[in-house]
């Protein structure tokens, strides 16, 4: 099943393109991490892929129609996104940022009702939050922070979860946590998720398919053993690498070459 | 055992609370109301008015003088339905500023907004529809709300929260080149209308006639009922646009609807009763602090609490140096201009 097609997108702020004549499709089940140098697009392929953003070639296509033409509730209904932290200012509390979760769901002027309590209840039951639910987000350390917008993401109940950079302030603990988490969702619930990162290992550990992206376009787009060759690690982040395969997985592993010694 | 945490509790915002929350802080307008309607340098009976007004409560004695019957009918009434009235929309109007900038010390008087109004209400004025409602006044008002927040928005809409200079910055500089600019009309125009211009660069709720209270409350009512619509939405904004957006908010749309029923209401108050500052600044941030800040018990909290305010802040003014009186903005202004500080003090030491 296509969650998503991507046709020949293109998209720039000012001259030059960001990003350029990309093609690929989201099938429903995948993980996929999306990798790339500082400044080849990432976040902006995330914005579009959301429809936030508006391309000036081709399109994003979610069940057929261009996303950035839905209307924002009917998004919001199918894909989710988790930002890279939490910027809001007044205290809500963990449950009160979950709970918001569940606004494409519901009209103006209606509360939350028996159901959307019950999604609620469920999601932080998976993100292991519940005991989180009555602490204001800002007081939370950044791992549990992290779960509290996962939660709020599954509470929209997507089809399809969107992450950018969501390990990037976290400890090795908590990348794992965050990862295997993803991980189950995607597994066991048949969550679609595409997940933007600088962090090589973990996407090659956890993603079914890494799609390379250089400067605005396609470098490579495949399974993490053939994505994840020093070739194209060199070839896009311009610096020499090793890569040796994980004791346990077989995944590729890449280390920096560090030819100071 | 987790599960009970999410039947809707104390702490989740339910329509009973809302309704529960409202009817307490009607209660509490209505009871400062009552205090304030037999406060002032005529001593009346309140046995006799309330006869006045319930002939049929036998066990109540006393019947008011005409002079009596006048000073509560039409110079006390009035002005705390005024007061009540600007109380509401100044409160109601700082609550959609400040979750449209992220910005807890924005408000309709600090952000300028309110001497925008103010300068198309003189404007109007001038041109020929003194006094009346016509929709010359009304409608320059909310012209000069429109332009305050257009400079407001363009110049400081887009600094991240932390930044809290450049808003308070372009506030004030509004601010300025406003009331500079209503001074200088009156003074070129009359000169024995300068006393009236300074009183309402500070607020006079004085000039409460049947129109004045009749826009004001039209404005008010139709403006919070559009707000409350997006009441959800206002919480989505506050942890960030993109956010908002993500969560399926149409943010254009959105903002747009919500900053012109903001100015309408402002306008509407600015035009009854002059530059009034701080309600909008110090009322939502006491009922975040009680019940937290969803905009779904936020609103008609900060509505209730805002006319009771201003009802207070009202009795005070023309009590404190009786039997001369003082601009109701005054009391607002000593009582808001500290609060705001400490709140700036507490936002500068939180920034990183």
């Amino acid at each position: 099943m296509n969650i998503m097609q991507v046709n020949n997108l293109g998209f720039r702020y000012g001259e030059p393109w960001v990003l350029w004549n990309l093609n690929f499709i989201i099938h429903g089940g995948e993980f996929i991490g999306v990798l790339g140098p500082n400044g080849s697009g990432k976040s902006t392929l995330l914005r579009l892929l959301d429809g936030i953003l508006t391309p000036q070639e081709g399109q994003a296509l979610l069940d057929g129609s261009p996303v950035h033409t839905m209307k924002r509730r009917e998004v919001a209904r199918r894909i989710a996104v988790v930002p890279q932290n939490y910027t809001g200012i007044f205290s809500f509390s963990a449950r009160e940022i979950v709970l918001m979760g569940r606004s494409p769901h519901l009209r103006n002027w209606s509360f939350e009702e028996e159901h959307d309590y019950a999604v609620v209840q469920r999601v932080m039951e998976q993100t292991h939050t519940l005991a989180l639910a009555a602490r204001p987000l800002e007081q939370l350390s950044g791992g549990e922070r992290q779960r509290v917008l996962i939660a709020r993401a599954l509470a929209q109940e997507p089809q399809l979860l969107l992450l950018d950079e969501p390990t990037a302030f976290l400890d090795i603990r908590h990348q794992v946590d965050i990862l295997s988490l993803l991980k189950s969702l995607n597994k066991n619930e048949g969550l679609t998720v595409v997940a933007v990162t600088h962090d090589i290992n973990l996407a090659s550990l956890y993603c079914d398919r890494i799609i390379l992206l250089d400067r605005g376009i396609i470098h490579d787009d495949g399974v993490p053993e053939a994505v994840l060759t020093a070739r194209n690690i060199e070839a896009v982040y311009g610096t020499p690498v090793l890569t040796s395969r994980h004791e346990l997985t077989g995944r590729p592993v890449v280390a920096p070459r560090a030819e100071i010694w | 055992m987790g599960a009970f945490l999410f039947q809707p509790s104390s702490l989740t915002v339910t329509p009973s609370r809302v309704v529960k929350l409202s009817l307490l802080l009607c209660l509490l307008l209505f009871t400062v109301a009552f205090v304030s309607l037999f406060t002032g340098t005529a001593d009346i009976s309140v046995r006799a008015t309330l006869r006045e007004f319930f002939p049929w409560a036998s066990f109540l004695s006393g019947t008011l003088t005409e002079a009596e019957t006048s000073i509560i009918m039409s110079v006390r009434l009035p002005r705390i339905l005024l007061a009540a009235l600007v109380g509401a929309s100044l409160s109601v109007a700082g609550v959609v500023f400040q979750a449209l900038l992220r910005n807890p010390l924005a408000d309709p008087y600090i952000l300028g907004i309110s001497a925008g109004s103010a300068v198309g209400a003189v404007l109007g004025i001038l041109f020929g529809t003194a006094g009346t409602w016509g929709l010359g006044m009304p409608g320059m008002a909310f012209l000069g709300a429109l332009t305050a927040i257009l400079i407001v928005f363009g110049i400081a809409g887009r600094t991240k929260h932390k930044e809290n200079n450049t808003l308070l910055l372009t506030g004030v500089m509004v601010n300025a080149f406003f009331n500079a600019f209503i001074l200088f009309v009156f003074t070129i125009s009359d000169h024995a209308q300068l006393q009236r211009a300074l009183n309402w660069i500070m607020g006079d709720l004085s000039l409460a006639d049947e129109q004045a209270l009749f826009y004001t409350s039209v404005f008010l009512l139709l403006g919070t009922v559009f707000i409350y619509t997006y009441a959800r939405s206002l919480n989505l904004l506050v942890t960030g646009e993109e956010t908002a957006q993500q969560l399926g908010v149409s943010v254009g749309k959105t903002k747009i609807g919500l900053l012109t029923a903001a100015a309408l209401i402002t306008a509407a108050a600015v035009a009854a009763s002059g530059t009034i500052g701080f309600v909008g600044l110090i009322i939502p941030h006491i009922i975040r602090l009680l019940v937290g800040p969803d905009h779904r018990i936020l609103l008609p909290a900060a509505f209730f609490l805002g006319g009771t305010f201003l009802i207070g802040a009202d009795t005070l003014a023309r009590s404190l140096v009786a039997p001369a009186e003082l601009p109701v903005g005054v009391i607002t202004a000593l009582c808001g201009a500290p609060y705001f500080l400490l709140l700036l003090r507490r936002s500068l030491r939180s920034s990183p």
